[in-house]
């Protein structure tokens, strides 16, 4: 057993790219190692910006010797076939076995030294290397032949214990001599062997180990930060970035002028971070303090003075410059930083920023002024679903459930709308600044800060600087009432947007981050209890499209709307816009251009199935049980998320319960006795699986128009109307039979009422009371009766009891 | 700069450079006579990197941003200012040396100021060229553009080329310690920088931002176009690649003037890639080198 030492040294590699091509040389190592029958006990990885280097641990000196077995002819065989099986195997005739009439040759392969293994494994390691990004150098690039590397490759140290393993790539030969730190040590070092490596390197300034460095880089500017009464903002990323940048890291403390600090921290924390890799600190108030850390790769001769002096210089430059752009940004008002957005174009067929800040502001206010987004106090249902419990849907009031909360009180509401629309045409106004020009990763936050020096109202400068929230999860999730109608508007109108150009996220492609703006809506509806059809917002978004496509100002619409009457019947989508706006509005379009309305109902329909794959992705990464999600999107019928979601939350701890199982039993059983008899299938659940939206015309509407008495409420009527009523049986019922019938009319106006008033609780219990008697029935009633109209009446009777379960959730989806 | 107690002056900075790349077996060239934005649109370097011949060279390019200029008002800023570029043909495998050793020869010692190679690819699509490298840092600084050239004019450079270009005034600054770049000392003989530059730039803002008339610099990107699709076709390359000179710096002058929109924008830089590209499509042609 031995050990061996790769180190391949190069001129110094990206940071970025440097853990990873770590791990990849050890990965592409034990993967020709194991090729060849070896293993290595254990192998030890290094990485430098200069080197990239790996220790395997117990090699064994050279493979095991195989014996390798090859069934050849019959021995009746004609002579070619005994000739070409000989030259296969490059035997002679004596040297088969004859094994019950058929030739075998026995081929003993001997062991192979390890070393030539290894000879021949590191050229095609280094040719195949997986950079990200790789290049050509020198002489040998006369030819695009010629080896690539990250950048150009120096020297190979590889070391079988003492023995040098001979390789050679290009015009690179191995050896055991090394390079030390490019300034304390640029004299050869000579590598006794894989153990002497590291101690190697370190007499030579190089800290060969990449988490060794970043635990010096972590310490020791956490040190020095405490000698000045200052602590460090902890930043892992940045550590790792520095000890990619260093073979011999010294963390040095410097200061800035505390005049300085009158422009915003983030963009100070930029520039120290982002631009000049350097630690932020903090005083002991917490605030951001006037110094940095800066990583050096040297022991200064001068202790580090002339390095400290220089990176202040540099960063006092920087933060001029910063200083400057944000007083001349300040200077004019974002109104007509916003003139300029004109210039910036959005996507090529969507215009400019200036258009899409257009259709934000008028969905922004729609959401305010249709009473969506109110103020918190005056919100009609604040149940927590999504973060809450399902207590707290429980809690709310019937009477304040509505599906369609009213508009709130007029002056407040317009108040909120002036505001949202406000924020909404500035919101992306300090795209054009200089500040977001150099940090472009401030943005929102700049603007935040522009609008509130100009005296905006705070609302709007919040609303400017969060609009982007929610970023991915984990993220803050906007809950100011103007922040949450511009973030919802933006995010709605970039997925409306892109989805009508035919660009939606295919596969691991998501280009324009639609999904995250998916998950980005659910989470402000969610958080926010907003109690709005998504629907609709999008059938207006959809709206607004189509007159730009139709060439046609929308005021000239308007009023051609107004001027009209209403004298088209509408179509299914004529029907959704009228709902939105008015009948006149769609007949006008349908005239000018009838064949955008078709566009435009296929895109409404790709929009909303997107809504509902986002929101089964979300539920079941938020611990949902995939099959309650399926069974309440089953329903169909359904885009109000937050009543979607506490029907799932209700489900989820009602089948927890042994009532619950109990019932899905009873259901289970009842279902399976209805397929059997080949009775038809349940015509009120909606066959519309992956779609939030009814596949059946007029469903939501129903529901929307005649307020909760709709879907819902005729569904658990039953199918038939009549069936499974005692008083219609044209026979002596069973007492279990009767008993079933009372439990049913009982439990069918409770669950209604339970479900319109929202409480799927309520519901679940008033069902669960059907359990009992689905047991006894079972126990005591045939329902396979002889008698053809007992059987009927009886079939009719489990219909309408899976019916009734069918109007909480299709519990034949429901697994277990 | 403690250990350098007297500090070059400008000229002495150009002049010690000089000396020390001529020593590499550079040829030392004066800047090319036209208006270029940045070193590498000289032919020594644009047109040079094409094809098998060796070429060593280093010279001085002044470089015109119009869009950068302050009126004269800004320290760092400026719409006129100097590159020091040297590219060396095959990349020599101690480049990185060379260059350190220049550092050293201008007053800069590593083991008292850092010096970093921090990752920066570079990417000139009017020029339809990339390469990998760095920018180097001193002390927190970049003062040079390092880069390994792997395609030019849209053609794989065969053998690769190694460019280094210095930021003169910066590397001035920081060597004398000097906060704006009119205060740096131009010669040892009083005259500073903003002596003989503080008008121009002063003038030339004015011109590149106010008065340049706009029809006449569309008429003159036209005229260039024109000239160099002309040039190509008479079989003169070099005169077709200073068409497209040309043309890129009217360009940025079009900019500065503000005339030209985001969407045309893209479409200008298109043609000016297209002479470019044209120009080192024809170059190649001429000597006979295959793609």
């Amino acid at each position: 057993m031995t050990d061996f030492l790769l180190e391949l040294l190069c001129e110094e590699m990206p940071a970025r790219m440097q853990v990873k091509a770590s791990d990849d040389l050890a990965r592409l190592f034990a993967e020709a190692l194991a090729g060849a029958g070896l293993k290595a006990e254990r192998i030890d990885s290094f990485v430098t910006p200069r080197r990239l280097a790996l220790i395997a641990r117990g090699l064994p000196l050279e493979t095991a010797a195989v014996s390798e077995e090859h069934k050849g002819p019959r021995t009746s065989a004609p002579a070619q076939a005994l000739e070409g099986f000989l030259r296969k195997t490059g035997l002679r005739q004596d040297q088969l076995e004859d094994r019950d009439g058929v030739w075998f040759a026995v081929v003993e392969k001997p062991g192979r030294a390890t070393a030539d293994v290894l000879a021949q494994a590191i050229p095609a390691i280094v040719r195949a290397f997986p950079w990200p990004k790789s290049m050509r150098w020198g002489t040998a690039s006369q030819t695009t032949e010629s080896l690539r590397w990250v950048r150009p490759l120096q020297g190979i140290v590889a070391l079988l214990g003492d023995m040098i393993v001979d390789v050679e790539v290009d015009d690179i030969r191995s050896g055991n001599v090394t390079r030390g730190h490019r300034f304390h040590h640029p004299d050869p070092v000579t590598i006794a062997g894989p153990d002497a490596y590291v101690d190697a390197l370190r007499g030579a300034r190089v800290i060969a180990d990449h988490h060794e460095r970043m635990a010096i880089i972590a310490a020791k500017a956490g040190e020095a930060a405490a000698a000045h009464g200052l602590t460090l903002v902890e930043d892992k990323g940045l550590v790792a970035e520095n000890a990619g940048l260093t073979e011999w890291p010294v963390p040095l403390l410097g200061d800035f002028d505390p005049d300085f600090l009158e422009v915003p921290p983030e963009v100070i924390q930029l520039t120290l971070r982002t631009n000049q890799k350097y630690f932020v600190l903090r005083d002991a108030s917490g605030k951001l303090a006037p110094a940095f850390v800066c990583t050096a790769n040297i022991e200064a001769i001068d202790g580090g003075a002339a390095i400290v002096a220089g990176n202040r210089k540099v960063l006092a430059a920087r933060l001029s410059d910063a200083r400057f752009f944000w007083e001349q940004d300040k200077k004019t008002p974002l109104a007509e930083h916003a003139k300029k957005l004109e210039r910036i174009t959005f996507h090529e067929k969507l215009g400019t920023v200036a258009d899409k800040v257009e259709r934000v502001a008028k969905l922004a206010r729609w959401l305010v002024d249709e009473g969506i987004v109110t103020d918190k106090k005056s919100l009609p249902f604040r149940g927590g679903v999504g973060v809450g419990t399902v207590d707290d849907v429980d809690a709310v009031p019937a009477s304040l459930a509505s599906p369609t909360p009213g508009p709130s009180p007029e002056g407040e509401g317009s108040r909120l709308a002036d505001l949202a629309e406000q924020a909404a045409r500035l919101c992306k106004a300090d795209l054009v600044t200089e500040m977001v020009g150099e940090f472009p990763e401030l943005q929102g936050i700049m603007g935040g800060y522009y609008a509130r020096a100009q005296g905006l109202p705070d609302a709007v400068a919040d609303a400017i600087r969060d609009h982007y929230k929610p970023v991915g999860q984990g993220d803050d999730v906007p809950t100011a009432p103007v922040t949450v109608a511009v973030s919802l508007a933006d995010k709605l109108d970039t997925i409306t947007q892109f989805f009508a150009i035919d660009l939606p996220p295919t596969g691991s492609k998501d280009p324009f981050a639609l999904r995250r703006s998916a998950l980005g809506v659910m989470s402000l509806i969610q958080s926010n209890g907003l109690r709005f059809s998504i629907r609709s917002a999008i059938v207006r978004m959809i709206f607004f499209r189509v007159i730009a496509e139709a060439h046609a100002p929308y005021d000239a619409i308007a009023q051609q709307i107004k001027d009209a009457g209403d004298k088209l019947a509408p179509t299914e989508l004529l029907e959704e816009l009228a709902r939105s706006f008015s009948k006149t509005g769609i007949a006008i379009i349908k005239q000018a251009k009838p064949e955008l309305l078709d566009k435009s109902w296929v895109i409404l329909q790709s929009i909303l199935d997107f809504f509902a794959d986002r929101l089964k992705v979300q539920q079941r990464e938020a611990g949902v049980r995939h099959d309650l999600i399926d069974a309440v999107f089953a329903l169909g019928g359904e885009d109000d998320l937050v009543r979607l979601l506490a029907r799932v939350k209700a489900l989820q701890a009602f089948v927890e319960t042994a009532e619950g199982a109990n019932l899905l039993a009873g259901y289970k059983r009842a279902a399976n006795i209805l397929k059997k008899e080949g009775a038809s299938p349940s015509t009120s659940v909606i066959p519309a699986p992956s779609s939030v939206i009814p596949a059946q015309a007029g469903t939501q509407g129903a529901s929307r128009d005649s307020g909760e008495d709709g879907e819902m409420g005729s569904r658990l009527r039953g199918n038939d109307g009549d069936v499974g009523d005692a008083a219609h049986l044209g026979y002596d019922a069973e007492p279990a039979e009767v008993a079933l019938i009372a439990a049913l009319e009982e439990a069918e106006p409770r669950a209604k009422s339970a479900i319109a008033a929202e409480d799927f609780a309520g519901a679940m219990a008033a069902l669960a009371s059907l359990r009992a008697p689905i047991d006894a029935f079972f126990e005591t009633v045939t329902v396979k009766d002889p008698d053809p109209a007992k059987r009927t009446a009886r079939l009719a009777l489990l219909a309408r009891m899976r019916d009734a379960v069918h109007g909480v959730a299709d519990f034949s989806r429901i697994e277990g | 700069m403690a250990a350098q107690p007297a500090p070059l002056s400008f000229q002495d900075l150009i002049l010690t450079l000089h000396a020390y790349w001529s020593r590499q077996g550079c040829v030392i060239l004066q800047p090319y006579d036209m208006n270029v934005g940045a070193g590498t649109f000289h032919p020594a370097t644009t047109l040079r990197a094409l094809g098998p011949d060796a070429w060593n060279a280093a010279y001085v390019q002044p470089s015109r941003r119009p869009t950068d200029g302050r009126y004269g008002e800004n320290p760092n800023r400026l719409q006129h200012y100097y590159q020091y570029q040297v590219i060396m043909k095959p990349s020599p495998p101690d480049l990185q040396d060379l260059y350190l050793g220049s550092l050293r020869e201008i007053g800069i010692d590593p083991l008292l100021h850092d010096i970093r190679f921090v990752e920066d690819d570079w990417e000139s699509p009017t020029l339809g060229a990339w390469g990998l490298g760095w920018e180097v840092w001193c002390d927190g600084m970049e003062v040079t553009q390092f880069t390994y050239f792997q395609q030019m004019g849209g053609y794989d450079c065969k053998p690769v080329a190694g460019e280094l270009t210095y930021g003169l005034e910066r590397l001035a600054m920081y060597i004398q310690g000097v906060d704006s770049v009119y205060d740096l000392r131009f010669n040892d003989a009083g005259v500073t920088y903003g002596d003989v530059f503080l008008e121009n730039e002063r003038q030339m803002s004015k011109w590149n931002f106010e008065i340049a008339d706009t029809d006449k610099l569309f008429r003159w990107f036209k005229d260039a176009e024109a000239e160099c699709q002309a040039s190509i076709a008479a079989d003169v390359p070099l005169a077709a690649f200073e068409q497209a000179i040309l043309a890129s710096h009217t360009f940025n002058l079009l900019q500065a003037r503000g005339v030209i929109s985001v969407q045309e924008r893209a479409s200008y830089m298109g043609r000016v890639r297209d002479m470019a590209k044209g120009s080192c499509a024809a170059w190649m042609q001429k000597n006979g080198w295959a793609a």
